[in-house]
């Protein structure tokens, strides 16, 4: 399958996956419409330290802690991609807490966590992919490069 | 501040787009956004903005648009505003003007008032997708007579020559001036499209040795970064007596600039300021010069062509014969509107003269000579695009050179300020977080894009000529014609006007 790699290398820090994934999933219209005077909630985040930069979204682990320490049974992994079921969800972050790349958030209201499914629910490749100025995130098979 | 001196250009944000994501401000190197967190709104600091459409480039909701300023002094014909504005820049800091990339001013263009010619009836035009094309040159001494041995087999008595696919190659731009990301992105496409790129005074960094096949390597006024090893690594060695940009001076890469691989790569110390002087201290005569070429020559074993760069000024037809003649395989010629990482204003607005005159003069004196089969020719100078690049053929050069072209397919956006090292677009910098931003993967790629473009172009027109072989498109001043010339300008070109 194939999972989004970061290449801290060529990781500009300028932010600009963030902002296309928060729009790809608020439906991917207009941006200006749809985060102007908004504050964001992506899925993926820029590190940033002022000397190094690399953006860290879900790493799709083959045995995610996040879905062990599930205690409803809402998270599962369907075909490789590491997915949050927001009905089964009752918020308690116990998957914010596991997992140890800090790539699970609460959503926007707060009461479900959400995390990257790689946009295979936005219907597009991956916003911060096809985004990225520099090609520092890439949408590949595991061990092809990077 | 500067004294007396507003703006040239001003940032004009759309309120209704901008989402305050804070892009643009963390890409400005030159600081020209910023954040008011009190009213979470973005500003412009339109004193500090080159135009360099990084931020225009980089807003997701394309909220950004940079206009020149409107704000005028009295108008006058005889004192522009930009004619002003440098003068109050000189009287705040009594010093010389700098300026990069080619000349600005609306100087006359020969390659647009020159018109092509194809085939009709008489001579049928050639499908080039249906029919092969041949681009292939060879760069160097053609005048050797043909030799067989005592069975007949023929003697190879070929001097050295640089194999390229097409007539082009990327012309010299320095590690220093230019960026490693952007020298990776050259040598990788070059590569990749059996042509040549030029490493400029800046010596060979030791990454880019094994691009060695499809390298020129220079040998400058300053003698940065030369040894046995870099004089063997590339197809060729070339000797660079001047930059279209600024005949007559030398360069200077800052000690600021000049540091780490940089500094390393030139083998000078590190932080120190990299002076070129304008002559060659060794360099005083032809005979001198012919002095250089044959110890470049031998040191290289006399396995590499040797090439001598000089600037297009007013009696270049009578240098280029004497650089024939100094045993140098292929001449150089850079033109008045040749681009720069930095000069004096002065003297790349008003010295030198225009690639098409020069060249024109140059292939006629040398063929009046009978030496022209002596060397090759190959020009530079802002060849723009695919016509500027035929058309310089047909006038007589073996080959072109191209760096702004290569440059702006990088990301250059023609901002002009490559002097100040902040280069935005990660070119013309040295800032680690800068240089980044040119990923040479995406900056190869583009390069191949741009030169398989113009190759499919340059196919196009010869095909539409009726020609099969770039061989027959060199030199073959037919196939020009030009228009709103006057008598003279047509003769110093060798063309006739259309109609004619």
């Amino acid at each position: 399958m194939r999972k989004i790699f970061v290449r801290e290398e060529w990781c500009l820090g300028c932010h600009l996956c963030e902002y296309h994934c928060a729009n790809a999933n608020l439906g991917n219209g207009d941006m200006a419409k749809a985060l102007k005077g908004r504050r964001i909630n992506p899925r993926i985040t820029v590190e940033d330290d002022g000397r190094i930069c690399f953006a860290v979204s879900c790493r799709h682990c083959t045995e995610p802690d996040c879905k062990k320490s599930c205690i409803s049974g809402a998270i599962s992994v369907v075909d490789g991609v590491v997915q949050v079921d927001q009905d089964k969800c009752v918020g308690c972050y116990t998957c914010i807490l596991a997992c140890p790349y800090g790539t699970i958030q609460p959503n926007a209201e707060g009461h479900v966590v959400q995390k990257c499914e790689l946009c295979l629910q936005n219907g597009c490749e991956p916003a911060c992919v096809s985004h990225c100025p520099n090609r520092a995130i890439i949408y590949e098979q595991e061990g092809v490069s990077a | 501040m500067e004294l007396y001196v507003h703006p040239e250009f001003e940032i004009v944000r759309n309120e209704k787009k901008c989402i305050a994501c804070r892009v643009c401000e963390r890409q400005c190197a030159n600081c020209a956004h910023g954040y008011d967190a009190d009213s979470g709104s973005m500003e412009g600091y339109d004193e500090k903005c080159v135009n360099c459409h990084r931020c225009v480039t980089l807003c997701p909701t394309k909220a950004l648009k940079i206009v020149q300023t409107a704000h005028t002094f009295r108008p006058n014909a005889n004192w522009s505003n930009n004619t002003i504005r440098e003068l109050y820049l000189q009287a705040n800091t009594g010093g010389v003007l700098l300026s990069s990339m080619g000349n600005p001013r609306p100087l006359p263009n020969y390659f647009d008032r020159i018109l092509l010619n194809a085939s009709q009836v008489t001579n049928p035009p050639i499908d080039p997708l249906r029919e092969p094309m041949e681009t292939r040159t060879y760069l160097g001494k053609k005048s050797i007579p043909l030799q067989r041995g005592a069975a007949g087999k023929l003697i190879e008595n070929l001097t050295p020559q640089i194999a390229l696919t097409m007539p082009l190659m990327f012309s010299a731009m320095s590690y220093g001036s230019i960026s490693y990301n952007a020298h990776a992105s050259l040598a990788r496409a070059a590569t990749e499209l059996g042509i040549c790129y030029n490493t400029g005074e800046g010596g060979l960094h030791r990454a880019f040795y094994r691009y060695g096949s499809n390298t020129i390597v220079q040998v400058a006024s300053g003698r940065f970064g030369i040894h046995t090893d870099y004089l063997m690594a590339g197809a060729a060695v070339e000797i660079k007596m001047g930059q279209g940009a600024k005949p007559g001076i030398g360069g200077h890469l800052p000690g600021k600039k000049n540091v780490g691989e940089v500094a390393r790569t030139r083998m000078t110390p590190d932080g120190s300021d990299a002076i070129s002087p304008a002559p060659h201290h060794d360099i005083y005569s032809i005979e001198d010069l012919r002095q250089l070429v044959y110890s470049l020559k031998e040191t290289a074993g006399n396995s590499k062509p040797i090439i001598v760069k000089i600037a297009a000024v007013h009696n270049v037809a009578a240098i280029a014969s004497g650089v024939a003649r100094s045993g140098a395989d292929i001449i150089a010629i850079d033109g008045f509107r040749g681009g720069t990482g930095a000069a004096p204003t002065r003297i790349r607005d008003h010295v030198g003269i225009p690639i098409e005159l020069a060249l024109a003069s140059v292939d006629t004196r040398l063929r009046e000579e009978g030496i022209r089969d002596d060397i090759s020719l190959v020009v530079g100078g802002s060849i723009r695009s695919a016509a500027d690049w035929i058309k310089a053929i047909a006038l007589g050069a073996d080959a072109c050179y191209i760096a702004t072209g290569a440059l702006l397919a990088l990301g250059c956006h023609l901002c002009r300020s490559c002097h100040i090292g902040l280069c935005n677009w990660g070119i013309a910098t040295q800032r680690a977080d800068l240089v980044k931003r040119l990923n040479p993967e995406i900056g190869a790629e583009r390069l191949v894009n741009l030169v398989k473009a113009w190759q499919h172009e340059l196919k196009e027109v010869m095909g539409g000529m009726g020609i099969n072989s770039v061989e027959a498109l060199r030199g073959n001043r037919l196939m020009l014609r030009g228009v709103g010339m006057t008598q003279e300008e047509l003769r110093v070109l060798g063309i006739e006007h259309a109609g004619s």
